[in-house]
């Protein structure tokens, strides 16, 4: 569920794709499954926690804060 | 996840090769990556002097990085293209990233040489802006290497990259290209430097991760030309086709490099070089694709301020200078 108001400890998640967005998630969930809630490809993006990558199968808690930084470059 | 080689936590998945790696054992595959492509290639060696086409961008910046790492002699150029902040901001990064590692970086700025920037370019010749861009990189690449005497010129050309690029030129039938398309183009002439793409086995998503391990403060934002692009259209295909089925994308371009390619090439037709009229750069015809293009820019912009001078001097227009390409 994104944005939901009843939630205490949602999950921050910052999109660079490439302009910054920032929305919340309620609850802890897989990066696979952050991903596929967004509809953002895993082939075209990190999943940063930290300062650290993460892989599709990391959970992320709910008070987490994790960064979506795309890969993807035209031209 | 854990990494396929020590077993610790992983920080990077790779789908199409059914594995994960640790921070150190990623940068190791990624690296080995780019010294296989180099041997298999005979891409360059130690003793070659390397001209790196730097944009500012995650690719050009993490080539340099890993060619001065391995070893090779590796120097920046960086092409100026004069659209809005975004290429401020390119330079920026390029020029910061030479000056804390201490490497050469050679700029050329498209509006103090010929006259006009990429955007007035565009304007003049009424073309889409990544033509001329594309066509004024690769000249001006190949110009600075030959008169500077580098031995080859290396581009950040990545995985998606080249996919993206085969794939338009499938779908359109571009036999020429198709011929052409290739992780190597030797020299031909003197004045036709050797062109390499050290990155063409890695995605632009483990390039990104390589970027990102090192600290390497590239430009994040896209080209504000690049929305609509058809190479960002292929792209996402691609991935979307890679999510599903990991590993086409690479079988796509290097099956195409060992079993298509080499039929392209063998129905082609040969081009004989000569030099260009204008600038004696290496062309097929009697003038080469930049002089011709640019020509006609300079033809329009000076048209265009003999019919109407006052208001365009009056706002400081620079982009009116009549100045020669060469």
């Amino acid at each position: 569920m994104v944005n939901s108001p009843l939630s205490k400890d949602p999950m921050k998640v910052i999109i660079r794709n490439p302009k910054r967005r920032q929305l919340e998630l309620d609850g802890s969930r897989q990066v696979r499954d952050v991903l596929r809630e967004l509809d953002l490809n895993p082939e075209s993006v990190l999943v940063i926690r930290n300062g650290i990558m993460l892989t599709r199968d990391e959970r992320v808690a709910a008070e987490d804060t994790i960064e979506i930084l795309s890969a993807i470059s035209g031209g | 996840m854990r990494c396929l080689k020590c077993g610790e936590k992983a920080i990077m998945e790779l789908s199409r090769h059914n594995s994960a790696f640790c921070q150190p054992h990623y940068v190791e595959y990624f690296e080995n990556q780019v010294e296989r492509a180099i041997r298999r290639h005979q891409m360059f060696d130690r003793n070659d002097r390397i001209l790196v086409g730097v944009s500012g961008g995650k690719d050009s910046l993490s080539l340099w990085h890993i060619l001065v790492r391995l070893g090779y002699r590796a120097v920046g150029l960086h092409i100026h293209l004069g659209i809005d902040d975004y290429s401020k901001t390119s330079y920026g990064k390029a020029l910061s990233f030479a000056r804390e590692r201490g490497l050469e970086l050679i700029a050329v700025e498209l509006a103090e040489r010929y006259g006009m920037n990429v955007t007035q370019l565009a304007r003049r010749v009424r073309q889409a802006p990544c033509s001329g861009c594309g066509l004024s990189k690769r000249y001006i690449l190949n110009r600075e290497a030959y008169e500077r005497g580098f031995a080859v010129v290396a581009t950040g050309h990545n995985l998606d990259d080249e996919a993206a690029t085969l794939l338009g030129n499938v779908l359109h039938w571009q036999i020429g290209y198709l011929a052409r398309q290739s992780p190597v183009l030797s020299s031909a002439g003197e004045k036709l430097v050797k062109k390499v793409k050290p990155l063409y086995t890695l995605t632009e998503r483990e390039t990104a991760a390589y970027a990102l391990l090192h600290d390497i403060d590239y430009v994040v934002e896209e080209c504000p030309n690049a929305p609509g692009a058809k190479s960002l259209l292929y792209k996402d295909v691609l991935a979307r086709i890679e999510a599903e089925s990991p590993g086409t994308k690479q079988r796509f371009f290097c099956e195409f490099l060992d079993h298509a390619r080499p039929r392209f090439r063998a129905g082609g037709d040969e081009h004989t070089l000569r030099d260009c009229a204008m600038c004696g750069q290496p062309t097929t015809s009697g003038l080469c694709a930049f002089c011709r293009l640019w020509e006609r820019a300079q033809r329009r912009a000076a048209k265009q301020k003999t019919h109407r001078p006052a208001v365009k001097e009056a706002i400081g227009d620079e982009s009116e200078k009549t100045v020669s390409p060469y």
